[in-house]
């Protein structure tokens, strides 16, 4: 039962930073249908950028500000490299056929693995404790203080997303145009604007992602994005995409699940897991837990 | 006739050809090794290219794990060959070497392109039901899965890797099967049956409308897409006689598409010309092996902002020249919307 609790416990926080990354690919396709597959990339860099800034500020005992500085600065550069993605890769595309935005976006997503290879050097790099680490032994599981700052912060940021999508002004802008586009964009919506602030946010959120990554599990590397990009889509898809809470719920599902299965069958099935789920989702029901099914029409 | 005549004169030029290029048919004439191995791995390239077109650029269903069918060729193929190579040639030890070599590759091809034909049904039925970008998801999903569990079966080697095949394939062999997948896959085109699967990338729901069973079609040019594959792995694996899962990761499949989508997608002349293309800056630019793939990327994208429909689109490369001749000739298809 103890060992149970514990896989519970390291299931949820990896499906917090899936959770988080899955946010972006069902809010970019909320608004504009498109399987961002760069998004996985955009959370590499923002593991990146706490890295290099992390570094900058070195000297200092690990704190809680410097931790704070390094992931809103994280968060702000991929903000910006996902507002300058879509203005440069996916704008000029957007009206053409779906099959070339989804070309488009594994070549910006090649383009960003292999740049990233280029810049930051093809090794793994150890990304530093950011802030200072403690244990606590709950009924004999172990929490780690980097386990709990995972699932705090994703939970802050989902609560903050929410009310922004809620409760402001943009956020019912945003709604509007994930509803429908041309309509929105008749209601005198910027509809430009708001999918910007959309792919500005749900970058934020992966590179939040990023940097709580590298506090957990210290080793990046260019191509990192590649597979927790993969399944943060199928958490996504999971929860039916383009619907916001069903990405949170799908993003601990898999987590939950993928950490259940390295630690009750084998390590080495870790990666086929969570396409098996999606296989499964999209035979027995491809609109996802919470999503909604949309007749195509003529 | 007219068929049977042309099929002749190929395999006899290939025989030369291949004659000429290891330096047998002209004593003192011949091409360095390290220039065959790239004539080599183009033509396995070209099955690739042209195979996946078949389904991506005339289907227009878009898969992304053509990777993972060549890789069950290529360990199918490659198993049999070491486990029942011995029993196969000892049942034809009255023929020459050359015949049991060529006979033993047949079979453990036909096995290879089989085996990535029931993947490709297994695969097929449940993913083509579903509708563009999921179903690249699902296709990059299963080419890992595939990899997955073939790193995972020891009788294959697992993480170790296969070696000890015999070098079976060789120009002659790799070419007669590029030159039989691009003969194929253009029949399969100008057939009614290859109408209908324009049809079905040109507006899915007008085919059905039509009457066209579109899930058994896509299924089917799934299936022989898949089996081509295949062959292209059996032949990999024949030629470079070692074969690891890491040769068949999803970055394998997303060069397959560079290939096509550089060469356009839905014209076969543009597959081959993709794929001879990318092998040949592959190669050219080695020694800026770092800044290759960002290079290939960024022409990915800029290809598709620029003509979305690759460098040919959906014409052939001799569309061009006819229509300098006759300047009134028909409009080629649009590029779909």
């Amino acid at each position: 039962m103890t060992t149970f609790l514990q896989q519970l416990v390291n299931g949820l926080s990896l499906g917090s930073i899936y959770a988080l990354i899955a946010l972006g690919y069902t809010m970019v396709y909320g608004v504009l249908r498109l399987i961002n597959f760069a998004h996985g990339d955009v959370y590499m860099v923002g593991a990146y950028a706490g890295y290099y800034l992390s570094r900058k500020l070195k000297g200092d005992e690990p704190s809680l500000v410097g931790a704070l500085v390094v992931m809103l600065g994280a968060m702000l550069v991929c903000a910006v490299l996902g507002v300058i993605i879509e203005r440069f890769a996916y704008r000029p595309v957007r009206r053409a056929a779906r099959l070339t935005l989804l070309i488009t976006a594994i070549g910006v997503s090649l383009f960003i693995e292999n740049g990233a290879q280029l810049v930051f050097g093809p090794d793994p790099k150890f990304f530093p404790s950011l802030a200072p680490r403690a244990d606590f032994i709950v009924g004999g599981v172990r929490l780690t203080s980097e386990q709990l700052t995972v699932i705090a912060v994703s939970f802050l940021l989902m609560v903050l997303l929410r009310f922004f999508i809620l409760k402001t002004r943009t956020g019912k802008a945003m709604r509007a145009v994930s509803f429908n586009l041309d309509a929105a964009k008749l209601m005198g919506i910027s509809t430009d604007r708001i999918i910007a602030i959309t792919f500005g946010l749900g970058s934020a959120l992966a590179a939040a992602a990023g940097v709580l990554i590298g506090m957990q599990i210290p080793k990046i590397d260019p191509l990192m994005g590649i597979i927790y990009g993969l399944k943060a889509f199928v958490a996504a898809v999971l929860g039916g995409i383009g619907n916001v809470p069903g990405a949170v719920l799908g993003g601990l599902l898999i987590g939950t699940s993928e950490v259940m299965v390295v630690g009750y069958l084998s390590s080495t099935y870790r990666d086929a897991i969570a396409f098996g789920i999606l296989i499964l989702v999209l035979l027995l029901r491809p609109q996802g837990i919470l999503g909604r099914t949309h007749k195509e029409k003529v | 006739m007219r068929a049977l005549v042309r099929s002749v004169v190929l395999v006899a030029v290939l025989v030369l050809l291949n004659a000429l290029l290891v330096g047998k048919l002209v004593p003192g004439v011949s091409i360095s090794p390290y220039f065959l191995q790239i004539l080599n791995l183009a033509g396995i390239n070209i099955i690739l290219a042209v195979s996946l077109n078949l389904i991506n650029g005339f289907t227009g269903q878009f898969s992304i794990g053509h990777a993972g069918f060549m890789a069950i060729g290529a360990y199918v193929s490659a198993f049999l060959s070491i486990t029942f190579g011995e029993s196969i040639r000892s049942a034809f030890s009255f023929a020459p070497a050359t015949v049991q070599d060529s006979v033993l590759l047949l079979v453990v091809l036909a096995a290879g392109a089989i085996a990535a034909a029931i993947a490709g049904f297994l695969v097929g039925v449940p993913s083509l039901r579903l509708r563009g970008d999921y179903l690249a998801i699902v296709t990059l999903g299963f080419g890992e899965i595939i990899r997955v569990f073939i790193l995972n079966i020891d009788a294959v080697g697992g993480a170790r890797g296969l070696g000890g095949m015999p070098r079976l394939a060789n120009f002659f062999w790799i070419y007669l099967f590029a030159a039989a997948t691009v003969a194929m896959v253009t029949r399969i085109v100008n057939s009614s049956f290859g109408r209908t699967l324009i049809a079905i990338r040109e507006d899915e729901i007008a085919a059905e409308a039509m009457g066209v069973n579109t899930t058994r079609h896509k299924v089917l040019s799934f299936v022989v897409s898949s089996a081509m594959a295949g062959v292209a792995g059996g032949l990999f694996a024949h030629y470079l006689m070692y074969l690891h899962t890491n040769s068949f990761t999803f970055i394998k499949s997303f060069e397959i598409i560079i290939m096509i989508v550089i060469g356009g997608l839905g014209s076969i002349t543009g597959s081959v010309l993709g794929a001879v293309l990318y092998i040949v800056l592959t190669e050219g630019l080695r020694e800026f092996a770092q800044y290759r793939m960002v290079l290939f990327s960024l022409l990915l994208v800029v290809i598709m902002i620029v003509r979305p429909g690759g460098i040919l689109g959906h014409r052939e490369l001799w569309t061009f020249f006819r229509r300098r001749r006759a300047a009134e000739a028909p409009a080629p298809p649009a590029v779909p919307g």
